[in-house]
């Protein structure tokens, strides 16, 4: 195509993109324009139809499943399947990592297009391509190890190096940072920068609105399967709350909630908690650690990913992970024994997992039957479950918590990652805790969603429970939490309280000390 | 969003209606939708034979031991296990039970008083050591964390084994009075109308059973928020039902004189009732489908993971036990090839009555359901002298077919093509509680608001 009247020439467009499922309007007359050489990024709750497009794009979708017209490089491109796409130079990057744990970086990089001599695999050769990828995306490790053996960061950059070897023109990544921590998150987008520099255009999915601010040159946004409008970060003067509100249609003006309630007195108390790793003898992952949390009050946990935030969690929800070797839990200042997830439930303990897919819910099972799952005996009698209350007890979780669904009968696997969440939070708030542990409760979710999962954190701490909340995400800890505590390997290293911190401080914390350098 | 406009409003009448005769079981009707069609197909091909009260009778006799190892097999499938051992299990239990009840002797005591006597402590003997193999498989696939399918691939291996030790390689026989079991009849009593006597009072006391909880389910849907079926759909479910019931007590109730509906199939009934109450209403219950569902996130909901995993295996074996004892009592000695193969009849039976081979997924009923159709395919080809290797041959197909079009229509996202009957949206996570989980609901209408952000289609979810 000609130069497109702007300054750069456009690689891609896609035209009046029309995307039907039974009953579905999933996109509807989306259009799109990504300028060669630009980061462009595409923003929207979950659900309006981001990944939908993206599928569209390489191919996931056939052509012939949707309507509309997609020109890339100049002439209309028809998609059969993904390698159709790949070979194009389009390729996508998704959320869930499509690596193979066992197999090592190059095997995996080389994965489907192996370079081979007299159709053996050359494996020298290989190797050598592997350490000049890796390089490329700035990993230094040997590229026999073993994907299960790199952190998630890592990982993300292999599939990166992957795409470059499939001489990647138009790199698209779904939620890149979703799963990182700040410093990997950091050198990521460091990274997509210098992929810009050398040519290769990006379109990159994300939810976190202030890396998108930093890093996009241009932004579309999406709701409700329908383009929005198309934003220029520099000549717009674009920020968050300009992107926030393009994606809802309205301003949040509150994306916190008010503190309401009285802080009371010490509820719940761990003292000097120490944890092993469950296989790793001489690896502690929690270290002498000790902290309180006061009846309705909201205690904020910082730390990268890996200090062991998640770890002293579920340690203390029952002994969940790792061999636990000394610590006292006081719960009203009376000391409780807490050795099994059935003795955590019935001391008033309850833990929210961050990963509500693999260790919060069973995804076969409906709406109503998840949310009591975790307190049977509640609504049974001699073991006999009584559904008349457990619809009854759902229904009422329903309203409270508006958990967007038909009905209860629902299957959880049909509800946006935020409607997932609130029952998660049912199915726990219906143990009637004293003390909620609630483990990143809004990765990945839509920033309305999010905004009404803070007012459940603060209610909940309003009716005088014991709210420890863990997250990766400054502001909102900051935003949510009465006070914080920070971890950094396995130890507490800071209490401050949220009025005194700010990111530069809870991040020197975490960080343990200035000096050290942010390492992948 | 407001609350009421949540709710996907469901029009009544016509086709609506009419699908919630077929409410909630989904892939369960349609699989019996094809028992249906292979009974009149049979029916017509045999000349009438396939429903003939001797043959009915055959019928469930001679398959009784599978449906009853396929209760156990779906909970064990459920919780994402399998068992190999079943039969080698049956086969031990039966030899020792012929065993201890040809040795039994009480010289004292009047012949009739005896001959009870050494049928029930041979029944309790056999109980309790399928009691003793289902705690020795269940501890080490429990606590141990060995794969079911190694610990009863050896189990397979040791309990043959040890049905060949303990019999010496030969049959041995059972006494006359064991045989009532697997092979016996209701006792006949008052006066003679042509018809047996307690087959009717038995199928009277189903079809109070079939209207009692029709309207139990009408009252349960009134008070949980499904929209109730008009009366009519109740009372056309009713009278198909009822028909049934009717046509099968007079079918069973007019065969030879001394025959009535089987012992086997009493015994078998009695299980169908208890373990689908367990499976659908129990907390136990609920945590084989948590566990099989995602064990990670049961465990981490209070769900003591080896309990459950312990109880599913030690289950299976009684199960096991019971069947072998069924088995000898109707074929009258227990000998060194009993068993052969059993574990691969239920776990067909498991599969083609729609169970997930991931777990997580199946009920009681289905499996049942399968099985019938296993069993009706097996008498009506003998029926019709097809050989026994084209009946391999066929049943081998009708599972690859079932499961097949199974996983086809759930990747595709459209009912398949028996599951057309109860058309829905959403491939098949069909309700585990058939009947009583509302109609309707499980297909909201598009229009409603809201419903099209939270109700996708599968193949719109991420995938995973």
């Amino acid at each position: 195509m000609e130069l497109a009247g702007a300054s750069e020439p456009t690689i891609l467009e896609m035209r009046s993109i029309t995307k039907e499922f039974p009953g579905v309007k999933a996109l509807d007359d989306v259009s799109l324009t990504v300028r060669a050489g630009e980061i462009h990024a595409i923003c929207g709750e979950n659900g309006a139809g981001k990944s939908t497009l993206m599928k569209v794009l390489s191919g996931v979708y056939p052509y012939g499943s949707y309507t509309g017209d997609i020109v890339y490089q100049g002439s209309t491109v028809r998609f059969r399947d993904i390698r159709q796409s790949e070979t194009a130079g389009i390729v996508i990057i998704h959320q869930e990592l499509a690596l193979i744990p066992l197999l090592s970086i190059t095997e995996n990089i080389f994965l489907g297009n192996e370079p081979t001599r007299h159709g053996v695999i050359d494996w020298v050769a290989a190797k050598r391509m592997a350490w000049e990828l890796l390089a490329r995306v700035g990993l230094s490790d040997n590229p026999d190890t073993l994907i299960k053996d790199i952190g998630v960061g890592k990982q993300q950059l292999v599939e990166i190096a992957k795409a470059l070897h499939k001489s990647v023109k138009l790199l698209i990544l779904d939620e890149p940072t979703a799963a990182l921590n700040e410093s990997d998150s950091q050198h990521l987008l460091d990274l997509l920068r210098g992929l810009k520099g050398r040519g290769i255009t990006s379109i990159m999915i994300s939810h976190k609105l202030n890396e998108i601010e930093a890093i996009a040159d241009e932004i579309t946004i999406i709701r409700d399967g329908k383009t929005i409008e198309t934003l220029n970060v520099k000549d717009d003067g674009v920020d968050e709350d300009r992107i926030i509100r393009g994606m809802v249609g309205r301003t949040l003006e509150t994306r916190f909630p008010p503190r309401t309630g009285e802080i009371g007195e010490v509820l719940f108390e761990v003292k000097n908690w120490n944890v092993r790793h469950p296989m790793i003898n001489d690896r502690m992952v929690v270290k002498n650690s000790s902290f309180t949390v006061r009846r309705g009050e909201v205690v904020g946990f910082a730390g990268l990913m890996g200090a062991g935030r998640t770890e002293l969690a579920m340690s203390i929800f029952g002994h969940s992970y790792g061999t636990f070797l000394s610590g006292t839990l006081l719960k009203d200042g009376k000391e409780i024994k807490v050795n099994t997830v059935g003795d955590a439930i019935n001391n008033g303990i309850a833990y929210v997992s961050e990963d509500r897919k693999a260790l919060g819910l069973n995804l076969l099972d409906d709406i109503k039957r998840s949310i009591v799952s975790a307190k049977l005996s509640k609504i049974s009698k001699a073991s006999v479950v009584s559904k008349v209350d457990e619809y009854q007890a759902s229904e009422t979780f329903r309203k409270s918590l508006r958990i967007k669904t038909p009905t209860v009968y629902e299957g959880v696997n049909k509800l946006s990652g935020g409607n997932q969440q609130k029952v998660v939070l049912a199915k726990w708030m219906f143990t009637d805790p004293d003390i909620l542990i609630l483990d990143e409760p809004t990765r990945g979710i839509d920033v309305g969603a999010k905004t009404e999962i803070y007012g459940i954190i603060r209610d909940l701490a309003a009716q005088g429970k014991g709210v420890i909340m863990i997250s990766s995400e400054l502001p909102e800890l900051l935003g949510v939490s009465d006070r914080i505590y920070t971890i950094f390997e396995g130890a507490i290293t800071n209490e401050i309280s949220a009025e005194q911190a700010d990111p530069e401080t809870l991040m020197k914390s975490m960080t343990s000390t200035e000096k050290r350098a942010p390492k992948l | 969003m407001s609350e009421t406009a949540t709710r996907a409003p469901e029009k009544s009448g016509g086709i609506r209606d009419l699908r919630k005769l077929f409410a909630g079981g989904g892939r369960q009707y349609g699989i019996l939708g094809a028992l249906v069609v292979i009974v009149v197909f049979f029916q017509w091909q045999t000349g009438g034979k396939t429903l003939d009260p001797i043959n009915l009778i055959n019928l469930i006799n001679g398959n009784a031991y599978v449906l009853v190892l396929a209760i156990g097999m779906v909970m064990v499938i459920v919780a994402g296990h399998i068992d190999l051992s079943v039969g080698s299990v049956a086969a031990f239990v039966g030899i020792v039970v012929a065993q201890v009840m040809k040795a039994l002797s009480f010289p004292g005591l009047p012949d009739g008083l005896a001959a009870t006597l050494t049928v029930f402590i041979g029944i309790i003997v056999g109980l309790i050591i399928g009691a003793l193999v289902g705690a020795w498989q269940g501890w080490w696939v429990a606590y141990v964390g060995v794969p079911a399918f190694i610990v009863t691939l050896a189990g397979m291996l040791l309990f043959r084994g040890a049905n060949q030790f303990v019999g010496n390689s030969t049959s041995i026989p059972v006494p006359q009075e064991f045989k009532f079991i697997g092979g016996g009849f209701l006792l006949d009593f008052g006066p003679d109308f042509g018809f047996s006597n307690p087959t009717l009072i038995l199928g009277l006391l189903v079809a109070i059973a079939v209207i009692w909880q029709e309207r139990r389910s009408r009252v349960a849907q009134r008070k949980m928020g499904g929209d109730v079926a008009p009366l009519w759909v109740s009372i056309v479910r009713l009278v198909i039902v009822l028909a049934v019931v009717v046509g099968a007590t007079i079918l069973f109730a007019t065969g030879r004189v001394g025959t009535s509906f089987p012992i086997a199939g009493i015994i078998l009934g009695v299980l169908v009732l208890g373990y689908s109450f367990l499976t659908n209403n129990t907390t136990i219950g609920r945590h084989i489908f948590a566990v099989g569902g995602n064990w990670r996130a049961a465990e981490l909901s209070g769900v003591n993971i080896r309990r459950v995993n312990f109880f599913v295996m030690a289950n299976m074996s009684v199960i096991a036990a019971l069947a072998g004892m069924i088995w000898i009592a109707r074929s009258a000695a227990s000998g060194p090839g009993d068993g052969v193969g059993w574990e691969l009849d239920a776990i067909s039976a498991v599969f083609i009555g729609g169970a997930a081979v991931s777990g997580g997924i199946g009920t009681v009923a289905g499996s049942i359901i399968g099985g019938l159709v296993i069993a009706v395919l097996n008498n009506g080809l003998q029926l019709l002298s097809v050989g026994a290797d084209r009946v391999q041959m066929i049943k081998g197909l009708v599972l690859l077919i079932a499961v097949g079009v199974d996983v086809y229509s759930k990747r595709q996202g459209r009912p398949s093509i028996i599951g057309l009957l109860t058309r829905r949206r959403g491939g098949d996570l069909a309700p585990l509680d058939p009947g009583k989980a509302p109609a309707g609901t499980q297909t909201p209408t598009p229009s409603a608001g809201g419903a099209e952000e939270t109700v996708r289609p599968p193949d719109q979810q991420p995938e995973r």
